[in-house]
C-alpha cells in the first residue's frame, strides 16, 4: 500500500465527516431530529469509549497479558447493564437540571459551588491531556508503519509535524461543529452523528482484520483455539488484585469520563435511548473484542518478535499484502482517534468555560449589569478552549518523546477521573453529602493519585527523584509512593487504585458527616437524590421575598445576552401567558426564576447562573431566614398536596388577570374623562377659531387677501376636523370588524418603502438614519397592502416623531416564522416607561404633552385594530434599547379573520 | 391525582416491580459471574485453556446481553407506572 495515497484517502474520509456532519446539522436545524435522536446513533455515539488507544493497544495487551484486556470492557457491560441503578438516574437529572457537563453536575449537585466546578475541571484537564497525546501518538505510529512498508523509500518527515497537523485538523473540526451554538440542549447533533459514523467505520474495520486473520491467515475457528492455547498467551495468570480492580475501575470510568458523560447525559435526547444502549453498547464492546485475540496470536506467530504488539491490526494486513484491509483498520484506528479527541475536547472546553472563564469574568467585571453579548464571549472561550486542550495534547506529545510510557498513560488516566466517582455517587443517593467533603475527598484523591501513579509515571528520576521510590519522602519509608502505609503487595497501579479512593471516600464521607451543607445545596440534594419522586415538591431556590428587587426587564436583557434575542422573547412570552398575562414581561415569581435559571444554566452552567440571577435579584448572600425556611422543608413537602399547588397557581393566575383587568378599566375610566375633556378640546380649538374668523368675514369689510388668508385658516381647521372624525369612524368600523378588507399580494420591501416615504415629511429637519436587511424583505404577503402600509407609516411616524436620541436611529428587522411574518421597528430612543407600555394601544393615549405630536392619540390604537383585522398583532417589545414595536401577521392571510365571528 | 384501581392492576405492576428488581440483580449476577475465573485454579500438569476460559466469558457477556435486551423492552424508562411503584420501589434515602 503506497503511503502516497494513504494521505489522500485519509483527506478523503475527513472530508466525508465533514460533509456527514454539516449535513446532520442543518437537517436537524429544520427539525428533521428524529432519526438524529434514535437509539441506534445514541448507542454508536457511546463507542466513543473505545479509543484508539483500545483498538490498537487492545491486542497489545492481549499479547502481553492475555484475557486481562477484556477487563477494560468487562467494566462498562456491567454499569450499561445495570442502568437502572446509576446511568437512568444521571440521564434524569441531567435532563432535569439542564447539566452541560461532569464538572457542571458535581458543581450544581453541591450548591453550585463554582470551586467544585474548579476542581473537577482541573482533574479532567489532567486526566485528559495524556490521553489526548496518546490518541495523537497512536496516528503518527500508523502512519510511520505505512511509511515504512512503503517501497517507495518516503518515510515521515517528522512525527512531530504529522502530529501538528492531526491536532489542527481536528481542532478545526471540534470548533466548527462544536461551537455552533449554545444550548447545550440542543447541542453537536452534527459531530455525534460524525461519530456514529466513525463508530461503524471503527466496528467494521477490526471485524473484516479479525475475519481475515481467523478464515484466511488460519483454518477457522478450530484452528485458531489449538494456536492460542499453543502460544504464550496461554501463560497469562490471572491476578486476582488486577482482574478485580481493572473492572471496577474501567465501570467508574465509564460514567465519569468527561467525554462518556458528554455523550451519556448531555447528548441524550431521550431517555428511553438508554434502555435500548443497555444492551447494545455491550453488545458493541462484545463485537470489539471477540477477535482482539485471534489476532494477537496470529501476529506473534506470523510477525518477527521485534514487531510492536500494539500494531498488529495493521501489520498483520500489511505483512500478507492486504493493502486496502490495513487502509480499512488504519482508516478505523483514525477514526478512534478522532472521535474520541473531538469529544474530550468539546466535552473540556465546555467545562473550561463555564467553570473558569464565566466565574472570572463574572468576579472581574466592574459593574453589576450584563454588558455585551456574553454568547459571543461565551462561544469565544470554549472556541479557546479547545485550541487549548488540544494543544496540551500535542505538548505532552512532543515533550513525552511519544514514548513507551505513553501505552500505560490509558489506565492512569481513568485513576484520575475515577476520583470524581464517590462525590458522583454521593451525589445522587446521598442527601448528606456535602460540598465540603466532595472537595476535600477530590483533593485528597488527586494528590493521592497524583503521587503515586501520574507523576512516577514519568521517567524514573524526571518529577520524583529515584531515591524517593525507594526510601520514601524525608526517610520516611511508610509514604513510599508505590507502597503508601507499607502496602506493597499490590502492582502500581491497583495500589494507587486503592489507596486514592479508599482515601478519598473517608475523606468524603467524614467531612460531610461532620459539615452542615448550605440552603441551596440541601435543595439541591434533594432534587438529585429524590429526583423520580413528585417534581416540585421540595423548597425552592427562590422565595417571593428575594424578588421585591427583581426587575423583570433586566432579567430579560440577561436573557437576550445569552440566550439569544428571538429565544429569550420567546421564553419570556410562554412564561407570561402561563401567568395569564399579555405581553412580553412576566411576573418574577419563584418559579418563573427557577426555570429562568435553569435555562441559563444550560448555556453558562449552574453556578454561573445561579450567580447572575441572584446578583440581580440582590441577594448574594443567604440569610439565616434561609437556613430557617430549608430546616423544615419535610413540613413543606408534607404541606403542598399536588392538588393544593395546582389549585393556588389557578387561583394566583386568576387573581392576576383580575387585578390586570381591573387595573385596565381603572386606567380606561381615567382615560374616558381625559378622552371626553381631550375630544371638546379637539373640537372646540379649530371651533373657536372657525368661529371667529368667519365672523370677522360676516362683517364684511376685510380686505382680499386678509380674507383669503382667514378663508384657509378656516379650511385648514375643517380639514383637522374632517381627519379627527374620520379617524374615529375608521377606528369603530375596524373595531367592529366589519370592514372591508381588500386581500392581494404585496411586495413587503415595497410597502416599508412606502411607509419611510409617507412617513418622511414628519420633522424633515432631522437626520434619520434607517437600518434594513433588505434581503430578509423580500417576501409576498397576501394581505391587504392599505391598510398594513397605514401600520407602517404610524409606526415610522411615530419614531420620527418621538426618537428623542441625539442622532435618531430606526432598525427594520424583518423575520419568518413558518407561516408567520415579524416586522420589528426598533429605535435608539429612550423607549417607553415600563407603566405606560401596556397602554399606548389604548385610544387616546398620549404618552407626551399633546400640543407636540399633534394627533389625537388614536394611530396605535388604530394600528392594534387594523392588525387584528388582518390576522396578526402588534406588541410593544420591551428591553431593546428603544421603543420597539413587533408586528406579527400571516404570510397568506385567506379570509377575513372575523368573518366566522360576525 | 387518582389512585388506580388496584383490582386489576395489581398483577401486572407486581409483575413490573419484580422486572425491575430482575435489572438491578442483573449486573450483580453480571459481577459475580465475570469474577467467579479469580477462583479457578488450574489443574496440575495440564495447561491453561485460554480458550476455554475465553469461551466462558464471552458466554456470560452474550447472556447478559440477551437479559438486559428481554428487560430493557419491558421496562421502557420507568415512567409509565412511577407513581404506584414509587413507594416501595425507592431505597429510603438517608435523612440527614
Amino acid at each position: 500500500m503506497p503511503i502516497n495515497l494513504l494521505v489522500p484517502v485519509c483527506l478523503t474520509y475527513v472530508a466525508f465527516l465533514f460533509l456527514v456532519a454539516f449535513l446532520a446539522d442543518r437537517r436537524a436545524r429544520r427539525g428533521g431530529r428524529r432519526w438524529l435522536g434514535s437509539p441506534l446513533v445514541y448507542t454508536l455515539s457511546l463507542s466513543i469509549y473505545c479509543t484508539a488507544w483500545t483498538f490498537y493497544g487492545a491486542v497489545g495487551y492481549a499479547a502481553r497479558s492475555g484475557l486481562e484486556f477484556l477487563t477494560i470492557y468487562l467494566g462498562p457491560t456491567l454499569v450499561f447493564v445495570g442502568w437502572w441503578w446509576i446511568l437512568r438516574k444521571l440521564v434524569r437529572i441531567g435532563r432535569q437540571q439542564r447539566v452541560t457537563s461532569i464538572a457542571d453536575m458535581i458543581s450544581s449537585r453541591y450548591g453550585k459551588s463554582s470551586l467544585l466546578g474548579v476542581i473537577v475541571t482541573l482533574i479532567s484537564v489532567a486526566a485528559a491531556t495524556p490521553y489526548i497525546a496518546l490518541q495523537l501518538q497512536s496516528v503518527t505510529l500508523s502512519f510511520a508503519v505505512f511509511a515504512e512498508a512503503g517501497s517507495f523509500g518516503w518515510t515521515l518527515p517528522d512525527t512531530n509535524a504529522t502530529a501538528l497537523w492531526v491536532a489542527g485538523g481536528l481542532a478545526l473540526f471540534t470548533i466548527l461543529f462544536g461551537t455552533r451554538n449554545l444550548d447545550a440542549n440542543e447541542q453537536h447533533t452534527g459531530v455525534v452523528i460524525a461519530i456514529a459514523v466513525e463508530a461503524v467505520v471503527k466496528l467494521v474495520a477490526l471485524i473484516a482484520v479479525g475475519v481475515f486473520v481467523i478464515w484466511f491467515v488460519a483454518d477457522g475457528p478450530g484452528d485458531v483455539a489449538a494456536r492460542i492455547n499453543a502460544s504464550r498467551i496461554a501463560e497469562w495468570d490471572l491476578v486476582p488484585s488486577r482482574w478485580a480492580g481493572v473492572i471496577a475501575l474501567s465501570a467508574a470510568a465509564v460514567i465519569t469520563l468527561p467525554r462518556m458523560f458528554q455523550v451519556i447525559v448531555v447528548e441524550c435526547g431521550d431517555e428511553r435511548n438508554l434502555a435500548t444502549a443497555s444492551w447494545a453498547f455491550p453488545l458493541y464492546l462484545a463485537a470489539m473484542s471477540v477477535f482482539v485475540v485471534p489476532i494477537a496470536v496470529i501476529g506473534m506467530q506470523i510477525l518477527p518478535e521485534s514487531a510492536n504488539p500494539d500494531l498488529y491490526v495493521l501489520t498483520v494486513p500489511l505483512s500478507q499484502g492486504q493493502g486496502g484491509l490495513a487502509m480499512l483498520a488504519f482508516l478505523g484506528g483514525f477514526s478512534s482517534a478522532t472521535s474520541m479527541v473531538i469529544v474530550a475536547s468539546i466535552a473540556l472546553a465546555t467545562m473550561v468555560s463555564n467553570h473558569v472563564v464565566m466565574p472570572l469574568w463574572l468576579s472581574l467585571r466592574p459593574t453589576r449589569e450584563v454588558t455585551g453579548d456574553v454568547r459571543r464571549l461565551v462561544l469565544n472561550a470554549r472556541r479557546f478552549s479547545i485550541a487549548g486542550v488540544l494543544g496540551l495534547g500535542y505538548l505532552y506529545f512532543t515533550l513525552s518523546g511519544g514514548s513507551e510510557a505513553l501505552a500505560a498513560i490509558g489506565l492512569i488516566s481513568f485513576v484520575g477521573v475515577a476520583q470524581m466517582l464517590p462525590p458522583m455517587l454521593g451525589a445522587i443517593f446521598w442527601r448528606g453529602a456535602t460540598r465540603l467533603g466532595a472537595a476535600a475527598g477530590l483533593c485528597l484523591g488527586t494528590a493521592v493519585w497524583a503521587y503515586t501513579l501520574f507523576l512516577p509515571s514519568f521517567a524514573s528520576g524526571g518529577v520524583l527523584p529515584a531515591d524517593l521510590f525507594s526510601h520514601g519522602p524525608f526517610g520516611l519509608s511508610w509514604l513510599r509512593p508505590q507502597a503508601l502505609f507499607g502496602v506493597s503487595r499490590f502492582d502500581p497501579l491497583i495500589h494507587s487504585i486503592f489507596w486514592s479512593l479508599t482515601l478519598n471516600t473517608a475523606a468524603f464521607t467524614l467531612v460531610s458527616l461532620f459539615t452542615f451543607p448550605a440552603p441551596v445545596e440541601r435543595a439541591q440534594g434533594l432534587a438529585f437524590v429524590n429526583v423520580f419522586d413528585t417534581e416540585r415538591a421540595g423548597p425552592r431556590a427562590w422565595e417571593s421575598r428575594d424578588l421585591e428587587q427583581v426587575e423583570t426587564e433586566e432579567l430579560l436583557i440577561l436573557a437576550q445576552r445569552i440566550l439569544g434575542d428571538e429565544a429569550a422573547l420567546g421564553f419570556f412570552e410562554t412564561s407570561a401567558q402561563g401567568q395569564g398575562k399579555a405581553g412580553y414581561l412576566p411576573d418574577p415569581t419563584p418559579d418563573f426564576l427557577e426555570e429562568l435559571e435553569r435555562k441559563l444554566a444550560g448555556s453558562v452552567g449552574a453556578a454561573a447562573a445561579h450567580a447572575m440571577i441572584a446578583e440581580l435579584a440582590g441577594r448574594s448572600r443567604v440569610t439565616v431566614a434561609d437556613l430557617i425556611r430549608v430546616a423544615d422543608e419535610t413540613a413543606q413537602i408534607m404541606e403542598y398536596s399536588s392538588t393544593l399547588e395546582s389549585q393556588r397557581a389557578e387561583m394566583e393566575r386568576t387573581a392576576r388577570q383580575l387585578r390586570e383587568a381591573n387595573e385596565k378599566l381603572m386606567q380606561l375610566s381615567i382615560q374616558k374623562d381625559a378622552f371626553l375633556s381631550q375630544i371638546s378640546h379637539e373640537l372646540r380649538t379649530p371651533m373657536t377659531s372657525i368661529r371667529a374668523f368667519s365672523e370677522i368675514l360676516m362683517e364684511g369689510d376685510v380686505p382680499p387677501e386678509m380674507a383669503a388668508a382667514q378663508a384657509r385658516i378656516i379650511h385648514d381647521e375643517a380639514i383637522r376636523l374632517t381627519r379627527l372624525l374620520d379617524d374615529l369612524l375608521d377606528l369603530s368600523v375596524l373595531e367592529n370588524g366589519t370592514v372591508q378588507l381588500d386581500l392581494r399580494l404585496a411586495s413587503l420591501n415595497e410597502l416599508i418603502d412606502k411607509g419611510l416615504r409617507a412617513a418622511g415629511q414628519i420633522r424633515p429637519d432631522r437626520i434619520f438614519v434607517v437600518w434594513r436587511d433588505l434581503p430578509s424583505e423580500a417576501l409576498f404577503l397576501r394581505t391587504d397592502p392599505d391598510r398594513l402600509a397605514q401600520v407602517f407609516i404610524n409606526l415610522i411616524s411615530n419614531s420620527r416623531k418621538y426618537c428623542d436620541a441625539l442622532r435618531p436611529e430606526l432598525r427594520i428587522n424583518v423575520k419568518q416564522r413558518g407561516a408567520r411574518v415579524i416586522v420589528d421597528f426598533i429605535d435608539n430612543g429612550s423607549g417607553i416607561a415600563k407603566e405606560k407600555q401596556h397602554i399606548v394601544f389604548e385610544k387616546f393615549t398620549r404618552l407626551t404633552d399633546q400640543n407636540r405630536a399633534g394627533g389625537a392619540g388614536l394611530g396605535l390604537a388604530i394600528c392594534r385594530e387594523i392588525m387584528a383585522n388582518l390576522g396578526g398583532a402588534i406588541a410593544y417589545l420591551p428591553a431593546q434599547g428603544g421603543a420597539a414595536f413587533r408586528v406579527t401577521l400571516p404570510l397568506r392571510l385567506e379570509k377575513h379573520p372575523f368573518a366566522d365571528g360576525a | 391525582m387518582k389512585r388506580q384501581a388496584p383490582v386489576f392492576l395489581a398483577r401486572r405492576s407486581y409483575r413490573l416491580r419484580r422486572l425491575r428488581d430482575g435489572a438491578r440483580l442483573l449486573p450483580l449476577a453480571g459481577a459475580f459471574l465475570f469474577l467467579l475465573p479469580i477462583f479457578w485454579t488450574p489443574t496440575e500438569g495440564m495447561p491453561n485453556d485460554t480458550a476455554r476460559d475465553w469461551i466462558y466469558l464471552f458466554a456470560i457477556w452474550i447472556a447478559l446481553i440477551g437479559l438486559a435486551a428481554i428487560l430493557s423492552r419491558g421496562l421502557g424508562t420507568g415512567e409509565e407506572a412511577e407513581a404506584p411503584a414509587g413507594r416501595e420501589d425507592a431505597p429510603p434515602p438517608e435523612q440527614p
